[in-house]
């Protein structure tokens, strides 16, 4: 195959494929401005499928709290550098909301934000606080705070998910929940995948076996927790059959990443993106962004040569170490792709605390890039680096989304931002 | 809740103290001479020097300059360690390399020194050299070639701890602190301890007590009034990185400095060390500047260290003898000290301390010669003649081993925990069974100490989580105490990552703790 020359235009050019870029692309979609991603990783891939806003307050981060957005408030005074501060709180709702119906609309339903952070369960048998979660869990959460009886189901084979540990460790606050182990049809022997069981679950015949095994292992119990591998591209759809099937409520718990619920993003967009008229580069990495006249220019390449995308206006959502969006070297955290300033600890000494679960989190994670009022980022002399770039997501400096629990909040929220701006800008 | 503490006594002939090699190889050549032992250790096997250093058999050829009679005891110990004990034992051979700066006096005359130590030490061409390690530095001017080996001190010690169970039923107590002794008449009469693990108390009878704490004998020696140990605490600090970067051992042509030694084990490499005086032994861990130190001499031998991956760091203490002196540590007596207390006023009491993992058998024998002794005991020492048995269960800590056995096995339903060192759940099940120090609601650090999990690239972030998951599921764990474990093992591992963790180790860093703190919610587990 002989190697061509790609050239693409856009209006907006967004760098990453987290949560931080396809939110970007989605709210972009709705505005009508035309766009091209390109990311590296499928850093979407490592989400759980619960979206949480605000789940723990700096700087101790002692509870979970149960109202993020009077959370935001308080935040507003403590950290007010901290980019969920810097979007209004009605702003951060719609962008949940445009967010969470486009999943919807696609086949992954989503709850609704709502005034309250709900408990999500997680495989170790604890609680994490979160705004919305995937409706294939939205019945775990509701059984939990009803205290209704409940069994956990494993799989033999399917490791790093135990039913009796997610039990021993909520027994205390839901005493009617038990655990049962059982087989995945035609998978009863060796190690089993998640992602496997989810595609299998796509077939209507391995449902209707799973729901005879599901429904004598439920016995006289009405609701059940399995791991999630309700099928890959229609969940809600797999897991409605599976309960007309079974006379059962059932939902989902996630299991270590990458797991199902983040890959169903992950192919989810990929698929439906480019049906919606963006131009989708997932697996890629930018080697080059420069900025000309009236916007700016990216080069990459795939197996198939060169790439090049010309753009009105850029947003930066590359993430932070694991994406590659910060590079953390001996002498310091750098950003790789425009070197721009990265507002960090002094020296590699002050990176972490003596204790890894520190509640107070390490102050290299709270490392990053500075933005302007309208998320421009800012160069060396404190102005910003161009008037078409705009930076989203977790790359951006001040805040801890890990003590935080707001990973999908400051990437959903600074998306919705950085976006407004863009179409401030074509205007 | 306040628990009424559960009392517990227990009669043995000899208490050792402190569970690094030296007090295993104790426990096993009593046990040959027919003497029960009960070691016990505060934390567990080789927590603490045997279990931080370097792993290096040493041929002698590093104390040439400093030590001769620590180099001559080097050179006959490795000789019997590589035939009793072979199975710990990788003979990598070892090379001693100048570069440019280094002394060219030094570096010619040291074939020399060597020869009066009886060490074999040949000098080889830089061709030679750099065709057995091609990553050798190109500033390179003199190389010479000498039997150092490396030695895996946490199976030798499991196996000298399984051997003496096996002879005479003698045992190892993990997690049992001592808490003070109770003296009568020139005696000790018995060693309160404490398991601090349940926080129970433990009365501890024997005729004869051994020290054997290594950096800590000066503690323990005072709890029995003795005032004549006198240690100084040296520390160092090495660095383990992602790939084996050498087949021998590589030791800078020079008087030992900072950064000069590389000894690889198993698919990693262990730089190091630097060596600072501390007061203390609380708050000994590695820093940054010591890594820095490190990578920076390392890289004189070989530059690949500049911009190696580096997995995890760690520290020991070398105990010094006060009376050494000196203005460099690592230039005073590497030699033991065998202490009876004798002007102490104890009659049944000794310490053991100094000297190095090399000399471990020897110093193991010399205190069991005067223990025996004391007992009206005249059996011989067997531990230089006799090979260290194997056992299953202590098998599991080898580098490399575990996807050699899961592959002969065969077994589809034993499945792989510990992705990065191929640990199965077959060797979790045995250790939990069978291993020296095994007990029904075992830690996952207790676990990990007896096996390779999470000692890969990923440091345990992932096998963590399935090794705890697993247990659950086998009903070791059975409460919110298994997250605790869980939680405190990241914390034990993240001492050896948080002064490496830059480039891809970074990356790794954040997933892990998006996993533990941002979904398990392990930093908040007191209020989950």
């Amino acid at each position: 195959m002989s190697e061509e020359d790609r050239h693409f235009s856009a209006e907006l050019a967004v760098i990453g494929t987290g949560l931080a870029g396809f939110a970007a692309s989605i709210f972009a979609l709705k505005r009508n401005i035309k766009t091209a991603q390109v990311g590296n990783t499928g850093a979407v891939a490592y989400t759980t499928g619960y979206l949480d806003l605000l789940g723990s307050l700096a700087p101790d981060y002692l509870a979970s709290i149960e109202d993020p957005w009077q959370g935001i408030e308080q935040l507003r005074d403590s950290h007010p550098r901290h980019p969920l501060c810097r979007i209004p709180k009605d702003d951060i709702f719609t962008a949940f909301e445009q967010f969470t119906s486009f999943l919807g609309k696609c086949g992954i339903a989503y709850t609704p934000p709502g005034e309250f952070n709900v408990s999500g369960l997680t495989p170790a048998g604890t609680l994490k606080p979160t705004l919305c979660v995937p409706a294939t869990m939205q019945v775990g959460s509701a059984a939990f705070s009803q205290k209704e009886p409940c069994v956990i189901i494993d799989f033999k084979g399917l490791k790093g998910f135990s039913s009796r540990q997610v039990v021993a460790n909520l027994k205390d606050r839901w005493p009617k929940l038990s655990s049962k182990r059982v087989e995945f049809p035609d998978m009863v022997s060796g190690e089993i995948y998640p992602e496997v069981m989810a595609r299998s679950l796509e077939v209507p015949a391995t449902r209707e076996k799973l729901a005879k095994i599901l429904a004598s292992a439920a016995g006289d119990v009405k609701v059940i927790g399995l791991p999630a591998i309700l099928g890959m591209h229609a969940p809600d759809l797999v897991r409605e059959e599976l309960e007309q099937l079974t006379g059962l409520q059932i939902f989902e718990i996630p299991t270590m990443p990458p797991s199902v619920p983040g890959i169903r993003l992950r192919e989810m967009f990929e698929q439906l993106f480019p049906q919606k008229g963006v131009t989708l580069i997932p697996q890629q990495k930018v080697d080059r962004l420069v900025f000309i006249e009236n916007g700016a220019q990216l080069s990459l390449n795939d197996s198939f040569g060169p790439i090049s995308i010309h753009a009105k206006s850029v947003i930066l959502a590359t993430g932070r170490f694991l994406s590659g969006g910060l590079k953390a070297g001996v002498d310091g955290v750098s950003e790789p792709l425009l070197k721009l300033p990265v507002t960090q600890p002094d020296s590699r000494r002050e990176w972490y605390r003596e204790k890894y679960t520190d509640r107070r989190g390490h102050a290299v994670n709270s490392a990053g890039i500075e933005v302007d009022s309208s998320f421009r980022p800012l160069d060396n002399h404190g102005r910003p680096y161009s008037k078409n770039l705009f930076a989203a997501g977790v790359i951006l400096a001040h805040q801890d989304w890990i003590r935080g629990r707001c990973g999908a909040g400051v990437a959903i929220a600074t998306a919705y931002k950085a976006v407004e701006e863009v179409e401030k800008l074509l205007k | 809740m306040t628990q009424k503490q559960k009392r517990q006594t227990v009669e043995t002939d000899v208490l050792i103290i402190g569970g690094g090699v030296t007090g295993a190889g104790i426990m096993r050549d009593l046990a040959f001479r027919g003497l029960q032992t009960l070691l016990i250790d505060r934390k567990d096997l080789c927590a603490g020097a045997s279990g931080g250093n370097h792993g290096l058999l040493h041929s002698g050829s590093r104390y040439i300059s400093s030590d001769l009679h620590s180099a001559i005891e080097c050179r006959e110990e490795s000789t019997i360690l590589k035939h009793v004990a072979s199975q710990c034992i990788e003979e990598t051979g070892g090379l001693f390399v100048a570069v440019e700066g280094d002394d060219p006096g030094f570096a010619e005359n040291f074939a020399a020194l060597c020869q009066p130590a009886g060490i074999a030490c040949n000098p080889i061409s830089i061709d030679d050299a750099k065709k057995l390690e091609p990553l050798l530095s190109d500033k390179l001017f003199k190389a010479y070639k000498v039997p150092d080996a490396t030695v895996d001190p946490f199976r030798l010690a499991l196996l000298n701890v399984a051997h003496a169970r096996m002879i005479n039923s003698s045992s190892f107590r993990p997690h049992t602190e001592l808490l003070h002794f109770t003296l009568k008449d020139g005696k000790i009469e018995s060693a309160t301890c404490r398991d601090n693990q349940t926080n129970s108390i433990l009365t501890i009878y024997a005729n004869q007590y051994v020290n054997a704490c290594g950096a800590w004998a000066m503690n323990i020696a005072q709890l029995a009034g003795c005032k004549d140990v006198n240690l100084l605490y040296s520390k160092g600090t090495l660095l383990v990185s992602h790939d084996r970067l050498t087949t021998h051992v590589v030791n800078r042509l020079r008087p030992p400095g900072d950064g000069d030694i590389l000894v690889p084990g198993g698919t990693v490499s262990v730089l190091g060390t630097t060596s600072i005086r501390v007061d203390d032994l609380i708050t000994v861990k590695p820093t940054v500047a010591e890594i820095d130190i490190n990578v920076r001499e390392g890289t004189a031998m070989i530059p690949a260290l500049a911009k190696a991956r580096y997995i995890r760091a760690f520290s020991g203490v070398r105990p010094l003898l006060q009376s050494a002196g000196g203005s460099d540590d690592r230039e005073a007596t590497r030699g033991f000290a065998l202490l009876d207390h004798s002007t102490q006023n104890l009659s049944n009491f000794c310490t053991i301390t100094g000297g190095k993992l090399t000399t471990y058998r020897l110093m193991a024998e010399k205190t069991s010669d005067l223990v025996a002794g004391r007992l009206n005991n005249s059996e011989p020492c067997q531990t230089h003649v006799t090979p260290l048995p194997d056992e299953e269960s202590c098998k599991w800590t080898e580098p490399g081993a575990s996807p050699k056995y899961w592959y002969k096995a065969n077994d589809p339903e034993d499945m792989i925990l510990c992705e990065c060192e191929m640990v199965p759940q077959s060797a979790i099940d045995e250790i939990v069974k069978d291993a020296p120090g095994a007990e029904k609601e075992m830690t996952l650090k207790a676990i990990a100490l007896r096996s390779r999990a999470g000692k890969g690239p990923c440091q345990g972030s992932f096998c963590g989580i399935r090794i705890a998951s697993y247990l659950y599921d086998q009903g070791h764990y059975h409460d919110k105490t298994g997250l605790i474990h869980m939680r405190d093992f990241f914390n034990e591992r993240f001492k050896g990552t948080r002064t490496v963790t830059w480039g891809l180790q970074a990356a790794q860093m954040e997933l892990a703790e998006a996993l533990h703190c941002g979904l398990l919610g392990l930093d908040n587990l007191e209020n989950n």
